[in-house]
């Protein structure tokens, strides 16, 4: 990738995102649903939005929903 | 828009149910909830803890104290909030979540603590390439990406703005580390790092940087 593409993808933002707050908000009702459907992140196009962007949410998505998973 | 959970009353789960009478119980039967919830959320630091690798800089005795630290926070958090709990997820992922959280601050703080806080002021533009994940290109392309950025931040982000995508960006200090360091939110620095990427994207269009790539070759 060029050095221009890659910056383009850097800064570009989606008007979706619903930030950190509320994501980490329903984190929970999030994984749950993941867990049992992956194509159920639709439900939640806000939250799926954030994650793509936000490295640290995105490891606790991982996380919470590794800990779901090993536990069923 | 704010995406909610929906129903605010769902129906408790059987597992989800058992555990509030548990904790919300008394006696032997809370007791034994507490030790059993405690234990799960030991657990999970560790797994996740192992999952972060963050073994691989943080010595392994160290390392079980922040599990138990985080699985001890997590218990008072959950506890705190427990009338809170609606059953829009089973508990377990409920309760998970405040320990995975745990961990990340924790993390967060523990690599404050490891590196200097001069990685806040030091600006190596040369390195912006590279940390945009871009490959290997042509010395006099990359010199020209640097320059418009470093216009476009110099021109339009705040002073708050410029500190954190400089630490972010530039510097690699993780998202948590410098919440840490400045004791505020994730969502604070994240949302002044959201601004500031579109300050700057809107910077290199109305100067002609992005559109002039959009119509070049690729």
């Amino acid at each position: 990738m060029s050095s221009w593409a890659a910056l383009e993808r850097f800064l570009g933002t989606d008007p979706a995102d619903v930030g950190c707050e509320q994501a980490m908000e329903i984190l929970h009702v999030y994984v749950d649903l993941v867990a049992a459907d992956p194509d159920a992140a639709r439900r939640y196009p806000g939250v799926a939005a954030h994650l793509a962007a936000c490295g640290p949410c995105c490891e606790d998505f991982r996380g919470l929903l590794a800990a779901v998973t090993e536990d069923r | 828009m704010v995406e909610t959970c929906g129903n605010p009353a769902a129906t408790l789960d059987d597992a989800s149910a058992e555990w509030i009478r548990a904790l919300t119980g008394t006696g032997a039967v809370r007791e034994a909830g507490l030790a059993r919830l405690h234990g799960l959320l030991v657990r999970v630091a560790v797994r996740e803890l192992r999952r972060r690798d963050a073994g691989a800089w943080i010595p392994g005795r160290e390392l079980d104290d922040l599990a138990h630290q985080a699985a001890d926070d997590a218990m008072l958090a959950i506890l705190g909030k427990l009338h809170s709990f609606r059953g829009e997820s089973q508990f377990t992922t409920w309760a998970y979540r405040f320990v995975v959280l745990e961990v990340s601050g924790k993390l967060g703080r523990h690599h404050w603590r490891q590196h200097p806080a001069e990685r806040l002021e030091a600006e190596d533009w040369d390195r912006l390439p590279d940390r945009l994940g871009a490959g290997p290109g042509e010395d006099a392309e990359q010199a020209e990406l640097v320059k418009a950025v470093r216009q476009a931040v110099d021109e339009t982000l705040t002073e708050h703005q410029r500190r954190l995508f400089v630490a972010v960006v530039l510097n690699e200090v993780p998202l948590d580390a410098l919440v840490a360091c400045l004791g505020t939110n994730r969502n604070a620095v994240y949302k002044a790092i959201f601004n500031a990427r579109r300050k700057i994207r809107g910077f290199l269009i109305a100067n002609g940087y992005l559109e002039e790539r959009r119509r070049g070759p690729s």
